[in-house]
């Protein structure tokens, strides 16, 4: 099992017509974070903890890794639980990148689960793992 | 959007249930005599652990006469598949909303 595989990638991109200094105005300012994305305490500063209050009742715990206005924004984005079968720790990457007509902003999502679960019994077997198998299962039984 | 999978994993994180559930996919329905046999742990415990999986969804059971037959339900499995698609749903859908605001802002 490679690192490769204990990560889960999720990436989505698109132009807006607006200018960087704009966009990033809406991913930094907390009243606009709330608006388009959750409720939260953000703060543009390097090391700041912040909570994101999800509409399903969760609280994702995060944490400001990078800061380099108008480029790129990236902050953890934890979904603690006690079982580490559950434990999803995530981090997300905003890039801007302007454009003829605006901005080109990129998210990307990167997720991995501690890589010794507990519950299955020893090093060897982490999610992926499993995921791979049940996928091939599935692939078998059609 | 977590607890659908959180229920799955839960089901799921226990060994001797993934076994009896990949068994089910590999090698079809089966009653729980058959899967007690193999299974490494006594009948009710068998039985206990299937009443769960059936709870998740992830399997079905079918009487007939004094037997009771199991058989997978892998489509249950998507929600946990599908963490990728369910993510980038989520962030196209925000992405949709911060637009609309994108364009607020300028009035």
């Amino acid at each position: 099992m490679t690192d490769q595989a204990e990560t889960l990638t999720v990436t989505v991109e698109r132009d807006f017509p607006h200018p960087p200094e704009k966009v990033w105005r809406a991913l930094t300012q907390p009243h606009l974070i709330a608006e388009w994305l959750m409720p939260n305490d953000f703060s543009a500063e390097v090391g700041h903890q912040f909570q994101l209050k999800g509409d399903w009742g969760g609280t994702l715990d995060c944490e400001v890794l990078e800061v380099d206005p108008y480029e790129t924004l990236s902050y953890r984005w934890d979904f603690p639980n006690e079982n580490p079968d559950f434990d999803l720790r995530s981090i997300v990457t905003f890039t801007l990148t302007p454009t003829a007509s605006g901005t080109n902003l990129r998210m990307e999502q990167a997720g991995f689960r501690p890589d010794q679960p507990r519950a299955f019994g020893g090093a060897k077997y982490g999610w992926q793992q499993n995921f791979d198998k049940l996928e091939a299962v599935l692939a078998k039984a059609g | 959007m977590l607890h659908a999978q959180d229920a799955l994993f839960r089901c799921l994180a226990d060994p001797t249930r993934r076994a009896l559930f990949e068994r089910l996919c590999r090698e079809g329905e089966q009653t729980v005599a058959a899967l007690t046999a193999r299974a490494g742990v006594s009948q009710p415990a068998v039985s206990k652990h299937l009443a769960q999986l059936k709870s998740a969804g992830l399997v079905r059971d079918r009487h007939a006469g004094r037997q009771t037959h199991y058989s997978a339900q892998p489509a249950a499995l998507a929600p946990l598949i599908d963490w990728s698609r369910e993510m980038t749903d989520f962030w196209e859908r925000k992405f949709d909303v911060l637009e609309d605001l994108l364009k607020r802002m300028d009035q």
